[in-house]
């Protein structure tokens, strides 16, 4: 990503305006990240051709969506509830299922600071551990400072508060001077590494039972989207699970997927070779509604 | 609904009313425990299903509340919500082995506290913070 640097200072000095909150240098990768989705919706091809637009014409509808896409933290714990809520009542359930020397392996791409992939963690460390299974999870983004962050799983007073009830703070952080530390065992489930998504060639990648590709879909046109769930199949298990945000599809972009509502979330699975047009089974009870 | 906030902050105690009543609660507010209990004795009218407690304040501290409420097996519906600078690991361990739900520690972003509500189902239609 190259924010052209003006185009940086702009929406800076704009958010320090409105905000007052300063987004020092080193914070263009944040900018150009929340910006993209505002850049699509406009039908511009980039931040700086939005940015561009915004400074000949900056009206208030317009100027008002940057501040609060730079403004609001979207990264918390369990963040929106449902995805979990199905993870955790239907996922787990059949992830068990399989041969129980096998390890789970999941992907949570485009990790940000890792609050997704420890999540994910500690749903595993209550649910799936105490049983004898193993699991790991794999957690990429494009930026290194994000993956390091993953890496460190260190948080800060206010980054913990958003969306991690206590019991599950106490059980699985420790209190380590202003930060909050995950502890070693949700540690050893995570490795973090870089990953560009929108990269024609990923680096070698396990198969996984879940990949989890929330909220980033919306960062990309059509063709890229098309691409990277044709590539997300290829490293999904047959059976396996895929999760994306409330504001993202697979239909009309690639159709060989399957959909099955749970508790108001929408889960994927892949269509087989073999069993085209069928959807994986999920426990009826489960699973409210089916279909493509 | 009824919500009740006990905090000897007067600004805490506007701040989290400002909130809980913007989410359809009937906010009812209390400066220490004590007064707090002394109101729920005497209370007309339905219990509350959410007290926010501050641990730290005169006459009777939030710990304190919350093990007098869980003695009590009438309020056995109010869920308890320590709102508090208090910030070690063992104090947030000692107040949920005294009863409480959750624990938010102050200073926190508005929409954190949305989320432990929305987290005890205690927001009435569900808010995305």
């Amino acid at each position: 990503m190259t924010l052209d640097p003006g185009a940086f200072a702009y929406v800076s000095d704009l958010v320090r305006r409105e905000s007052a909150i300063v987004l020092a240098p080193g914070k263009e990768y944040l900018v150009e990240s929340r910006l993209l989705p505002l850049a699509r919706e406009a039908g511009l091809a980039d931040v700086d051709a939005f940015v561009a637009r915004l400074r000949t014409a900056p009206d208030r509808n317009a100027v008002r969506s940057v501040v609060e896409a730079l403004t609001t933290n979207e990264t918390s714990w369990f963040r929106d509830g449902t995805p979990f809520e199905a993870f955790r009542t239907t996922v787990i359930p059949d992830l068990l299922q399989t041969p129980a020397h096998r390890r789970i392996s999941i992907w949570s791409a485009a990790c940000s600071s890792g609050q997704e992939a420890y999540t994910i963690a500690m749903l595993l460390a209550e649910n799936v551990l105490p049983l004898g299974r193993s699991a790991e999870i794999l957690a990429t983004d494009i930026s290194t400072e994000m993956v390091e962050r993953t890496r460190d799983g260190s948080y800060g007073q206010l980054e913990i508060g958003r969306g991690l009830p206590a019991p599950m703070l106490v059980r699985h952080f420790q209190r380590s001077g202003t930060q909050w530390r995950v502890n070693d065992q949700l540690r050893a489930m995570v490795r973090a590494q870089q990953l560009n998504l929108a990269d024609q060639q990923w680096p070698y990648l396990p198969v996984f039972d879940v990949v989890f590709l929330r909220n980033v879909l919306i960062y990309f046109d059509t063709a890229t989207k098309r691409s990277i769930l044709q590539r997300v199949r290829k490293v999904l298990s047959p059976q396996g699970f895929l999760f994306l945000g409330g504001a993202e599809t697979t239909l009309g972009i690639d159709d060989a997927w399957t959909r099955s509502t749970v508790g108001g979330f929408t889960l994927y699975r892949p269509i087989t070779g073999g069993t085209h047009g069928t959807t994986p089974t999920i426990s009826p009870s489960l699973a409210t509604t089916t279909g493509r | 609904m009824r919500a009740l906030v006990i905090d000897d902050s007067r600004t805490m105690r506007m701040l989290l009313a400002r909130q809980l009543s913007g989410l359809g609660y009937d906010v009812l507010q209390a400066g220490h425990g004590q007064e707090a209990l002394d109101l729920l004795e005497t209370l007309d009218g339905e219990l509350p299903v959410l007290a926010t407690v501050d641990w730290n304040m005169p006459v009777m501290d939030g710990l304190t509340f919350v093990q007098q409420v869980r003695s009590r097996v009438e309020w056995r519906g109010i869920s308890l919500m320590m709102v508090t600078t208090e910030a070690e690991h063992e104090q947030i361990v000692r107040a949920l082995a005294a009863g409480a739900h959750d624990y938010l520690i102050k200073p926190f972003l508005p929409e954190a506290f949305v989320e432990k509500l929305n987290f005890l189902g205690l927001v009435p239609r569900r808010v995305e913070a």
